[in-house]
């Protein structure tokens, strides 16, 4: 790879910023701590925090939707919730689920872990990265504001039109839905773009796209997977909100409207979507799965290249979801194929999860439970899917509680185990202490019989002929066993979330008595480990020079001929120390993130009630856009006191390059060092 | 691996306090975080805009109401076609101006390119008040629905482009634009040049496809 290409940079070095006067109308805010450093904050790291605990506010709301649900459904002809009141909840429990939950956890790793796993300081556009946290934050407060305003949505998380339209459900519940989702999509597609320009651009010396840890690299699938999904949900919507605000006839059946466009857009975004769910939860086990069982992942270009695989399929097999709709033989024969087909690479990942597991030292702490959890538990989801695929079966089960029980194994056995390995594996990185291991494995075994008993019987119900999204069903049927037994499942597993958030504040003051954790506390195999825990501002001092794939973990072993791992240093001596991290050049805290952000939600509320409302939410957006761009670009006093002239940095640039290139080419750690 | 086992030599790692090593200072391929950023993002724009161009295309036949080619007046449009794409020939003149560090040069032609953006814009509002006069309003039919849907989402991108362009000429006025920055000009080209290039594909779409 050609990381030394000589060009001239956009700044060459020299005349730089001499001349140049910034607009300086509002200083930047320089706040470290307290609760101005958040809402200013621009580090990744903060933001990535912030991304997980706003999820997890919505983790909550979210489930206490679904346990109304399970609540509703516990006996026969229930009455704790009305019908309409029903497909309320239902919706919003999947929408938040869906857009506010599993969506967001994955871009809090992705945001906390990715520049820390290919060595970058911080994202590539720091401001951005904020912009997108405020404005998914505001969007989703904004669609469950929709719950004290007339009622929210009812037409299901995919909301097919025309059975969204204003004749059959004339509150605004949908126009908070639509719209929300509209403002949300500017979070994820601001955020594509900048995490992929970040993986793509700001890679650590000798950190080859081939070398990159396989989160990065599933956060990459995934931000290309947003990056082109979004925006065909984005074009669904602004029909459906022509129809809904201004009387268009997209979805207007006496006009010759066609019912399947919106179904055919939507399931094009949303069967990318259920990937880019996926995706980061994959990634995640496969950093975790090689730490505990100690051997490198199986097949490491395999397991890459079959989430590419899994990125580029993905988008072939969306009329699977519509094979009652009468899209003809054809349609269905290829669909039926292209979604066989998809179960290859997934199977691969499968395997070689499995295979690297084979033979190792398993350790079973927490985060390795949830991953084997996830392997486990996906694959029957998995399997369940692959039953869909079989055009004759899928008609059976279109729109019954099986579809319910398939896509809850995959989401939350697989994305959310995921998710939750994550969380216990990475926490004390984030935040320096460890989450308690007894209560974490007894949240695992909890989760997975909760989740088990939940879902399962969903599948026997779903066969039954039960289907989704009646309020209520007769005594008599057989499904009176079956849903007792899931009501029962979805309170043990909202008592294990519980355990969880517990188990956040338990360990905490716990961990006042107990030995700093260190940097490396589950002897882990990639750079981000290589940071002091919790990880400093600054990430790392110096940057790391990588020479192959789980760099870290081979600064700390050897192998032997016959293949036995030997070490070779001292973790301690390997780790980086904290240092005071002056003169590191970090991007500036800002005030207009939060401010451009939130002029959108404002902007919702005017499209819905008045127009002048709208008109001022556009006054703060776009003055806000243009206080971000008059913004001066740094502090030239902040982390700049200590003393590098143009030379220094032209001639380091250029040691750096050769150290890229030439590890490229040998692994030999000696070479490296002749070269500098 | 090396048979001794020993731990490894210290590796010359970068220094972090260097300001190379400061984001937008280098990138590994080589094009600058914010172009590739662009390129990106107008990626995306291409699903966007395929998704209101397919609807077009299902919805094109109205029920009732004026067809396409009962109100499209085609060389009125092909002239305004014809502004836009001389537009992104001025943007290049701006673009190869700043590059030659001709600043007041660079401005007239960011002028011009904002100005003929502006008269298709002015067309456009020409010709939809006429559309409506002929009576094909936005709720008449779902082909009504569908062109005023995707011109005007088009138009609006102009219009952007226009804001964009002339905060470029009052930036540069102040003397805010220097020569290191003149990759600015150049993205919003990148995005004045997919404007225009998605007109090609509506206009071949919509105006001239029977």
């Amino acid at each position: 790879m050609a990381l030394t290409e000589e060009r001239p940079l956009a700044l060459p070095s020299g005349d730089v910023e001499t001349d140049y006067s910034p607009t300086g109308v509002f200083t930047r805010p320089t706040a470290d701590t307290g609760w101005r450093s958040w809402i200013t904050t621009v580090d990744h790291k903060k933001i990535g925090i912030m991304y997980g605990a706003t999820a997890i506010l919505f983790l909550i709301i979210g489930g206490l939707e679904a346990l109304l649900i399970r609540l509703q459904l516990w006996s026969p002809n229930g009455t704790l919730l009305s019908a309409d009141l029903y497909n309320q909840v239902y919706t919003m429990h999947g929408t938040t689920m869906v857009f506010l939950v599993v969506m967001p956890i994955g871009a809090a790793f992705a945001n906390y872990l990715m520049p820390l796993q290919i060595g970058a300081r911080d994202v590539a556009f720091p401001r951005i990265n904020a912009f997108s946290f405020w404005v998914y934050a505001f969007a989703g407060i904004f669609i469950n504001t929709s719950w004290f305003l007339g009622g929210a949505a009812d037409g299901g998380w995919f909301m097919y039109a025309p059975n969204s339209g204003v004749v059959f459900s004339p509150t605004h519940g949908i126009d908070f839905w639509n719209i929300g989702l509209l403002i949300a999509g500017i979070a994820s597609l601001t955020g594509a773009v900048n995490l992929i320009v970040t993986v793509l651009n700001m890679r650590a010396p000798g950190m080859t796209l081939m070398r990159m840890p396989v989160f990065t690299w599933m956060t990459l699938v995934t931000q290309f997977l947003l990056l082109f999904a979004i925006p065909v949900l984005t074009s669904a919507q602004i029909l459906l909100m022509m129809d809904r605000e201004y009387s268009a006839n997209f979805f207007n059946v006496a006009k010759g409207a066609n019912p399947l466009l919106w179904e055919h857009l939507f399931w094009v975004f949303g069967h990318p979507e259920v990937y880019l769910m996926i995706l980061p939860a994959f990634g995640l086990v496969s950093e975790i799965l090689p730490t505990f069982a100690r051997k490198p992942i199986f097949g490491y270009p395999f397991i890459v290249f079959s989430g590419v695989a899994i990125g580029f399929m993905g988008w072939g097999v969306w009329a699977h979801h519509m094979f009652v709709s009468g899209i003809g033989p054809i349609s269905v024969t290829t669909f039926s194929l292209t979604t066989m087909f998809i179960a290859v690479p997934t199977g691969v990942k499968i395997l070689n999860w499995t295979a690297t597991m084979w033979g190792g030292k398993l350790r079973f702490s927490a985060p390795m439970l949830f991953s084997i959890g996830l392997v486990t538990m996906f694959t029957i989801g998995g399997l369940s899917g692959v039953m869909h695929s079989v055009a004759p079966m899928d008609t059976q089960q279109t729109d019954t509680y099986f579809i319910v029980a398939h896509f809850h194994y995959v989401l939350f056995g697989g994305a959310f185990f995921g998710f939750m390995a994550g969380f216990y594996f990475y926490w004390p990185k984030a935040f320096g202490y460890m989450l308690n291991e007894t209560l974490g494995k007894t949240n695992f075994w909890l989760m997975l019989l909760g989740f088990n008993l939940t879902f399962a019987p969903m599948h026997v119900l779903g066969l039954q002929g039960m289907s989704r999204r009646i309020y209520t069903y007769s005594a008599g049927y057989g499904f009176e066993v079956w849903n007792k037994v899931a009501t029962v499942g979805a309170f043990i597993l909202a008592s294990s979330v519980a355990l969880f958030i517990f188990n956040i504040f338990y360990s905490k003051s716990k961990s006042k008595n107990l030995p700093p954790v260190g940097a490396d506390p589950w002897d882990a195999r990639t750079i981000e480990w290589m940071t002091p825990s919790p990880v400093p501002a600054y990430n790392f001092d110096p940057t790391p020079t990588v020479s192959r794939v789980d760099d870290f973990w081979y600064r700390k072993y050897g192998e032997t001929k016959d293949g036995k791992l030997v070490r070779i240093a001292k973790t301690e001596d390997v780790v980086q120390k904290r240092t005071d991290g002056k003169g590191i050049h970090l991007p500036s805290p800002s005030y207009w993130p939060i401010v451009v952000a939130f002029g959108l939600p404002i902007v919702g509320y005017g499209i819905i009630y008045s127009l002048w409302l709208a008109l001022i939410g556009g006054i703060i957006v776009v003055g806000g856009i243009y206080g971000w761009v008059m913004e001066p670009p740094d502090d030239p006093d902040l982390a700049h006191d200590d003393d590098h002239g143009p030379e220094s940095h032209s001639s380091s640039d250029g040691a750096a390059h050769d150290v890229a290139s030439e590890s490229e080419s040998s692994t030999e750690a000696k070479e490296v060092e002749t070269v500098v | 691996m090396s048979e001794t086992l020993t731990s490894r030599p210290s590796i010359a790692e970068a220094d972090a306090h260097q300001p190379g090593a400061h984001i937008d200072h280098d990138t590994n391929t080589g094009i600058s975080n914010t172009k590739l950023g662009m390129w990106l993002f107008l990626a995306s724009e291409c699903l966007l805009f395929g998704g209101l161009i397919t609807t077009y295309l299902l919805y094109r036949r109205p029920l009732e109401g004026p067809g396409p080619h009962d109100v499209f007046d085609i060389p009125f449009t092909s002239v305004s076609s014809f502004v836009l794409l001389m537009s992104s020939l001025t943007m290049v003149l701006a673009v190869s101006a700043i590059e030659r560090r001709e600043h007041q040069r660079m401005r007239v032609w960011l002028g011009a390119t904002a100005l003929l953006g502006a008269v298709f814009i002015a067309g456009q509002i020409y010709e939809f008040t006429a559309f409506v006069r002929e009576g094909l309003g936005f709720t008449t039919s779902r082909f009504s629905s569908a062109f005023y849907t995707l011109t005007g989402f088009h138009g609006v991108h102009v219009t952007i482009g226009i804001i964009m362009l002339v905060s470029l000429v009052l930036l540069s006025m102040r003397g805010k634009l220097p020569e290191h920055r003149s990759e600015t000009v150049e993205i919003v080209g990148l995005y004045w040049h997919f404007v225009d290039v998605v007109w090609v594909v509506i206009f071949a779409v919509v105006y001239l496809i029977p």
